[in-house]
C-alpha cells in the first residue's frame, strides 16, 4: 500500500547498559565503546496503517506495547529501522501530564495545546470547541485540582482532539469517565475515522478490540506474532495466553469455508470428539435453528490421559465475536472426578433458542476448573456454526428473542 | 542546529505561555509570590553588608565619598551571580523534574532550556529594577555606562546556559552531578569578587581570580553600575569566545544524548 500514514519498518530497541556511565558519555563524541549489555525490548517490527483504518495492539505485559507507540509517537528513538509518517500524530492519555493542578481548565488547555505545538491564534479559535466538548460548566474556569478525575479527562479528551490528527493513539484512559462521555468521544473518534484519521488503540480488552479494530497486531516478546483480522489474532491470544500456563504449545488455527474462524488449544489430554446440535423432539441433527426452536446441544469428550477434574464450558458468540452467553459445569456444579483413560462422556444440554436471526458460533472449553488458564486439556473457538432463521415470529431484530406482546389502549375513544 | 531552532520556534508560543505560566503559578498560593526571587538576593546582600561593612569595618577604596558603598558593591555583584546560580541550578535538575514530560509528549526538547532562560532573565530584570530603586535611595546615581548591563546579563546568561546544560546533561546519567554542582556553585561564589574585592587577595593569588569566567563578569556589572566605567573588552572578548565554545559544546552533547536521556529518566 503506497498511501499508508504510517510505516514501520524493522524497528528495534534496545536499551544498553554500560560499565560505567562515562563510556556512555565518550560514546556520543565518537569513541567506539561496546555495551557492557543490551536488552532489545523490540526487534524486526515491521507493518503499514492506511488511512481511516483502526489497527489494535495487544500483547501481555512486557510484550513491548508501549515501548512500540513511543518509538512511534517519536518520545524514543529507534536503535535500529526507520519509521515513516505522513501526519500529525496525537495520543490521549499522554496530555495530562502537561496540567498544572493550580491553573483553570482553560490556561491548563491553553498550555497544553501549545504543548502539542498548535500556535496562539489557532487555540483561541478552538478553544469555545473544547469548552463545549468538555461539557464541565463553570469548573472550565476553576483551579483543576477541584476537578473529578472524570472531568480531567474530560478537558483531556477534549483538547486532545480538538484538532483531527492522522494518526490518533487511543489507549486504555478511554474507559474513564461515565457512560455519556465514553460514548460522546467514541462518537468523535469514530467521525475521525470516517474522515481518514488511523487509529492505533491498546487495550487489554478483547471485546474493544473485537468491536472498534479492522486488523490487530499481536507482540509478544518484542516481535510481531500475529497480524491479521481481529478474530483470527483475538482468539490466538486467548490461545496463547493458555497455553502459557502449559508448557506445550499447539495452536492450530484455520478458517471455516463461512468464515469463522477455529482456533485450538490445549494439552489434548480431554478432546471434543463430537458437537452437533439437535432438535429436542425428534432428535434430527441442525444446521439452521428456528427462533423459539426446543433445541438440544450434544458434546462428546473423550479423554486421553487420566484427569482429577473436568470442566465442560460452552460459549455462543454472533458473528461479530461479541459473546451472547456462556457458562461451564464449575459453576452449575457438575464438575466430573477422577477420570480415568479411554472414557467417553456426553453432555446434553437442551435450551430454547431464543437468539435473533443470524449466523452464531459454539466455543468449547474442557478445563480443569473454571478459567481456561489454569489446565486447558482444549479451548476450540468456535468449533460448531449454526444459523438461527425467524420463521414464525412476527419480524425483530437484535441478538435475543423476547417473547411478548403489544397490548395497546385508547384513552379518549 | 538551525533544524533544532526552527523547531523551538514554531513552539514559541508554548515556551512564551509557559514562562508566563511559571510566574503565575508562583503568585496563585503566596502573597508575595514573584517578589521572593527579589527579597532572596536583596536580604543575601543586606546580611553580608551588614556582618562585613558594619562589623568587620570593610571599606572600599576609591569609593569613600558614599557611606553605603560597600553595600552597593555588594549589589550590583549579587546581581550578576544571582542570574548565573539560577540558571545553573536549574539547568542542573531540568531533564530530571521534567522526565515524565520527555518521556511522554513528544516536543522539541531545547525549548525546556529556553523558558528556564527566559524566567531567569525576567527575574533578573526585576532584580535589576530593585536595585535601581536601592541605589537612588542609598543616595547613588548610577552614570551611562549602565547601558552595558543588559548586554552583560545577555553573556552571563549564556554562559551559565552553557555550563548548565552540560551539567544538567551529565546529571541524567550520573546522578553525583546533582550533589556536587551546589557546593562547586557554593565555592565559585567565594571564589568570585562579590563580597570582596580582588586587591585583599594576596598578590600571588591574583592571577588566578580571573581564571574563573564569573570575576570577568561580575567585575563588568561592577564597573558599569557602581564605578561608571565601561567593561574591560579584551576580558569580555576572551568570556564571549568561552562562552560560545561551552554553549556550543553544550548543544552538541545536548543533541547527541536527547535519545538516551529518555531510555534512563
Amino acid at each position: 500500500m503506497n498511501a499508508s500514514v504510517l510505516r514501520v519498518s524493522g524497528i528495534g530497541k534496545a536499551f544498553r547498559t554500560y560499565r560505567s556511565e562515562w563510556q556512555r558519555i565518550f560514546s556520543w563524541f565518537g569513541v567506539s565503546v561496546t555495551p557492557a549489555a543490551e536488552h532489545w525490548v523490540l526487534r524486526g517490527v515491521s507493518f503499514s496503517v492506511a488511512p481511516g483504518e483502526a489497527v489494535g495492539i495487544v500483547g501481555q505485559n512486557g510484550a513491548g506495547k508501549s515501548t512500540l507507540l513511543k518509538l512511534i509517537t517519536g518520545t524514543q528513538r529507534a536503535t535500529e529501522g526507520g519509521i515513516e509518517i505522513n501526519g500529525r500524530i496525537a495520543a490521549i492519555l499522554e496530555l495530562g501530564m502537561g496540567f498544572n493542578p493550580e491553573f483553570t481548565g482553560r490556561q491548563n488547555v491553553n498550555h497544553a495545546a501549545g504543548l502539542m505545538g498548535f500556535s496562539r491564534e489557532a487555540i483561541e479559535q478552538t478553544m469555545p470547541e473544547i469548552e463545549a466538548f468538555a461539557e464541565i460548566g463553570e469548573y472550565f474556569n476553576q483551579p483543576m485540582r477541584t476537578y473529578s478525575s472524570g472531568m480531567q479527562m474530560r478537558v483531556i479528551f477534549a483538547v486532545a482532539t480538538a484538532f483531527r490528527p492522522e494518526i490518533l493513539i487511543v489507549d486504555e484512559a478511554l474507559s474513564v469517565g461515565d457512560t455519556y462521555f465514553q460514548h460522546k468521544s467514541f462518537d468523535r473518534i469514530r467521525q475521525f475515522k470516517e474522515q481518514g484519521t488511523s487509529l492505533l488503540f491498546v487495550t487489554h480488552s478483547m471485546g474493544d478490540v473485537r468491536a472498534l479494530c479492522d486488523r490487530v497486531i499481536l507482540l509478544d516478546k518484542g516481535r510481531v506474532l500475529k497480524d491479521g483480522q481481529p478474530d483470527e489474532v483475538v482468539d490466538y491470544y486467548n490461545a496463547l495466553i493458555a497455553e502459557k500456563e502449559n508448557a506445550k504449545l499447539t495452536v492450530e488455527q484455520r478458517r471455516g469455508k463461512n468464515g469463522w474462524l477455529l482456533t485450538k488449544s490445549g494439552t489434548g489430554k480431554v478432546r471434543v470428539t463430537s458437537l452437533k446440535l439437535l432438535d429436542a423432539a425428534t432428535g434430527q441433527e441442525l444446521a439452521a435453528a428456528h427462533v423459539g426452536q426446543k433445541v438440544e446441544l450434544v458434546c462428546e469428550a473423550s479423554i486421553y490421559e487420566d484427569v482429577p477434574h473436568l470442566v465442560l464450558g460452552y460459549m455462543i458468540r454472533d458473528k461479530q465475536g461479541h459473546v451472547v452467553w456462556g457458562t461451564n459445569t464449575w459453576h452449575t456444579k457438575q464438575i466430573q472426578r477422577g477420570i480415568r483413560k479411554g472414557e467417553i462422556i456426553t453432555y446434553k444440554f437442551p435450551f430454547e433458542c431464543a437468539l435473533g436471526p443470524g449466523s452464531y458460533s459454539v466455543t468449547t472449553g474442557l478445563t480443569a476448573t473454571d478459567t481456561h488458564l489454569a489446565d486447558n486439556y482444549e479451548w476450540s473457538d468456535n468449533l460448531f456454526v449454526f444459523d438461527v432463521v425467524n420463521v414464525d415470529k412476527p419480524i425483530f431484530i437484535g441478538n435475543v428473542w423476547l417473547e411478548g406482546q403489544f397490548s395497546i389502549r385508547y384513552k379518549n375513544r | 542546529m538551525t533544524a533544532m531552532l526552527l523547531r523551538a520556534w514554531r513552539y514559541r508560543h508554548f515556551i512564551l505561555s509557559s514562562i508566563r505560566t511559571e510566574f503565575r503559578a508562583r503568585f496563585i498560593r503566596s502573597r508575595l509570590g514573584g517578589l521572593w526571587m527579589i527579597i532572596h538576593p536583596l536580604t543575601q546582600a543586606a546580611i553580608f553588608a551588614l556582618v562585613m561593612a558594619g562589623m568587620m569595618g570593610a571599606r572600599l577604596p576609591g569609593m569613600t565619598n558614599n557611606k553605603f558603598a560597600y553595600a552597593l558593591y555588594l549589589l550590583s555583584g549579587m546581581l550578576a551571580w544571582s542570574l548565573f546560580s539560577e540558571v545553573i541550578s536549574r539547568c542542573l535538575t531540568l531533564f530530571i523534574d521534567n522526565g515524565n514530560l520527555l518521556k511522554k509528549i513528544v516536543f522539541p526538547h531545547i525549548s525546556l532550556p529556553l523558558i528556564v532562560s527566559g524566567s531567569a532573565l525576567f527575574n533578573n530584570l526585576l532584580l535589576f529594577l530593585a536595585i535601581i530603586v536601592l541605589f537612588g535611595l542609598l543616595g547613588h546615581v548610577p552614570g551611562v555606562q549602565m547601558a552595558w548591563v543588559p548586554l552583560l546579563m545577555l553573556i552571563t546568561l549564556t554562559l551559565a546556559l552553557g555550563i548548565g546544560l552540560i551539567l544538567g546533561v551529565l546529571n541524567v546519567f550520573i546522578r553525583d552531578v546533582g550533589q556536587v554542582v551546589p557546593v562547586v556553585l557554593q565555592l565559585g561564589f567565594w571564589f568570585t569578587p562579590i563580597v570582596y574585592t580582588p586587591n585583599v587577595v594576596p598578590e600571588a593569588f591574583r592571577p588566578f581570580l580571573h581564571v574563573n569566567p564569573m570575576t570577568t563578569v561580575v567585575q563588568s556589572f561592577q564597573n558599569a553600575m557602581l564605578f561608571n566605567m565601561a567593561p574591560d573588552f579584551v576580558g569580555l572578548a576572551w568570556l564571549v569566545l568561552v562562552t560560545l565554545l561551552l554553549l556550543g559544546g553544550a548543544f552538541i552533547m545536548f543533541r547527541r544524548a536527547s535519545a538516551e536521556m529518555v531510555d534512563v529518566l
